[in-house]
């Protein structure tokens, strides 16, 4: 990665949502209570690189991926696109951005217009952000996204209604409507996790033909580690809006070194039965983000707990080339 | 020993354009401490296998022909009064598909599961409550969590409350329509582990319903897997993941990645299931299957022993 250039990078990310209270408990609570959903992340995307943020619901992957596109503002951080901050600039300069920037997202069943035929959920970028004009050029862009996604003869689906589509057909107008603008950088939020596991293949062979085609860089946005592991050149581990573990993904997955990214993997079901099985090693479920657990935040679940992790948080430090890791375990403070 | 044996059955639903059929001339049975995995795609009728055989259809569902035997039993005959105080929780009992929120919202845990035992059985309510206590503990919650709302558990312990409700009235057999699929990894795990451990102290036997293999490799021993209505292959556990011979069960096991297993590429079906108002001629799966010849069109392959004891595949290449 080192060598490789950058296309997006968060540094040290921060978005809390605040609680809204009864009229009465304002004027009683000194502060207002806050959801930490994002707590300090900061990472690099690589040129034509597949990042994977991997970690339980809740953990605030989702909202780091909505920051970096700037669907909401960020607390505190700053996001650099191409060598920019754009986390602050005016939203019409944004929205010149967008042509750049793109996000398929996890529901295909909500994220397109029940109203619109396929034809106006794909032109619609394209018109907005004026890449082509005249009626024809549009169609064309339109076949052309559609037929990339190998829903051929494109004229069959481009005057249906999302209702008339299964669900696979729906996620893949999704993936073309994002991919029409030709984008450097693209958030995919759990984009098959709502489809069937033999429809699922299919739909992320053709994402990986297109991004390996166009150099796309994409944060891939999972929970599910072992299809991480199939798509991603490095991934990151968040735990309660931080992130604990992060480097290739071949290195996480094989020699996990944080003991939260260690009872993540070990609680995956294995589809052969010979295989060994599923361990539980934790204990509970995430506790909530809004009062999160004092310094380490996974010391109330993990089973290494010592002294110092109740006192003091671990920073997230590279111990080998690009391999990072937040836990006192291997922080040499042991 | 047989515990319940299914022979037949065609359920359709009926629907202005036609019958959709959904189960189609299935037959299987469920031993005695058996778990048995039904595996299959959305829309395959995995689900209205469980619902013919609790005969919980919706309006439009019929069971057309076939009978269904529990412990030597007819209950197809049954009437519904019949049914419902012999059969349902007593004997067989469901967790649903998102069966952790359909708990009701302004009664406790322990209420609830209570209600169950209170309405089958003539027990007193101190019984009952003292019974739901000891059912929480056996699903690995702390007994005190039955004076709780449902809002005040998570989803990993609604789900395991659920699950301490199927078992109410001791049942013989329990059907889990997909048991985990809302949950996340850890918490699925529990439930998991928590399944598999009462499957080994209670004799229970299970019938487990997930689109999710990998799934039913950690808690079955037998699978069966559905496509468009029918059984193309079913045997225990070993022989279908590694001898697996219909191109389906295949196709389907190597389409699910492995966390720390070889990175293969990642296989897929190729088009959609059909619609099951019109099926398919022939072999259901022959248009989006690689091996399909023109006998596969025609005519439809039956379910047959192979090999081993008790592996069973409808495939025309196997069937000589």
């Amino acid at each position: 990665m080192t060598k490789q250039e950058v296309c997006i990078e968060a540094q040290n990310l921060v978005k809390h949502f605040p609680i809204k209270l009864g009229f009465f408990k304002t004027l009683v609570s000194k502060e207002a209570p806050e959801v930490h959903a994002v707590d300090g992340v900061s990472f690099k995307i690589g040129k034509g690189e597949i990042f994977g943020l991997v970690g339980e619901s809740g953990c605030g992957k989702t909202t780091t991926g909505r920051l970096l596109v700037r669907l909401i503002d960020p607390t505190d951080g700053q996001v650099i696109f191409n060598g920019t901050e754009i986390s602050r600039i005016p939203s019409k300069q944004m929205r010149k951005l967008r042509k750049k920037i793109q996000v398929i997202f996890q529901d295909p069943y909500e994220s397109l217009n029940p109203r619109m035929s396929v034809y106006d959920i794909i032109a619609e970028p394209v018109t907005i952000q004026k890449i082509a004009t005249s009626y024809k050029e549009i169609s064309d862009k339109v076949r052309e996204a559609l037929e990339e996604l190998d829903m051929i003869p494109a004229e069959e689906f481009m005057y249906r209604f999302p209702h008339e589509l299964s669900g696979g057909q729906r996620q893949r107008v999704a993936i073309a409507r994002a991919f029409v603008l030709r984008p450097e950088f693209l958030v995919a939020d759990e984009p098959v996790s709502m489809l069937d596991a033999s429809i699922r293949s299919e739909v992320l062979k053709l994402m990986l033909g297109l991004q390996k085609r166009l150099h796309t860089s994409i944060l891939y946005i999972t929970h599910d580690i072992a299809l991480a592991r199939h798509m991603c050149d490095r991934i990151a581990v968040m735990y309660l809006g931080k992130i604990v573990e992060m480097g290739s993904t071949e290195d996480v997955i094989h020699k996990p070194l944080h003991p939260y990214t260690k009872a993540l993997i070990a609680a995956v079901p294995v589809p052969d039965p010979t295989a060994r099985r599923i361990s539980v090693t934790l204990k509970g479920e995430v506790p909530s983000a809004i009062n999160p657990p004092p310094a380490c935040r996974f010391h109330t679940r993990c089973s290494h707990t010592m002294e110092i992790c109740r006192q003091k948080e671990p920073p997230l430090i590279e111990i080998a080339n690009n391999r990072y890791v937040a836990c006192h375990l291997h922080s040499g403070a042991a | 020993m047989e515990l319940l044996k299914v022979e037949n059955l065609k359920m359709y639903y009926k629907t202005i354009r036609g019958y959709v059929r959904a189960v189609d001339d299935v037959s299987f049975e469920v031993n005695k401490k058996d778990s048995l995995g039904i595996a299959g795609e959305s829309g395959c009728g995995k689900t209205s296998v469980a619902l013919a055989i609790t005969r919980l259809l919706p309006t439009n569902g019929r069971i057309i022909s076939g009978d269904i035997t529990l412990a030597g039993e007819n209950i197809t005959k049954m009437s519904d009064k019949e049914l419902r105080k012999k059969i349902r929780w007593k004997r067989i009992s469901m967790i649903f598909q998102g069966a952790m929120n359909a708990l009701h919202p302004t009664y406790t845990i322990g209420h609830q599961i209570a209600e169950a035992i209170l309405t089958h059985e003539k027990v007193s309510k101190t019984e009952a409550f003292e019974r739901a206590e000891k059912l929480i503990e056996l699903v690995g919650m702390k007994a005190d969590r039955t004076k709780r709302y449902p809002h005040e558990l998570s989803g990993g312990m609604k789900q395991r409350a659920v699950t301490a409700m199927a078992l109410a009235c001791n049942p013989d057999l329990i059907i889990a329509d997909e048991p985990t699929t809302a949950l996340d990894v850890i918490v699925a795990a529990q439930v998991l582990n928590a399944m598999k451990d009462l499957r080994s102290r209670l004799d229970i036997s299970m019938i487990v319903i997930s689109h999710d293999l990998s799934m039913i490799a950690e808690i079955c021993n037998r699978i069966a897997i559905m496509y468009a209505g029918k059984i193309v292959e079913s045997g225990d556990l070993v022989s279908i993941y590694k001898e697996a011979e219909h191109p389906y069960t295949q196709k389907l096991i190597s389409a699910f990645p492995s966390v720390l297993g070889q990175k293969t590429e990642l296989s897929s079906i190729h088009g959609f299931p059909p619609d099951l108002l019109t099926p398919p001629p022939g072999c259901r799966f022959h248009p989006r299957c690689p091996y399909a010849t023109e006998l596969c069109k025609t005519s439809e392959p039956e379910l047959l022993e192979i090999g081993r004891k008790g592996h069973h595949v409808a495939c025309h290449l196997h069937s000589r």
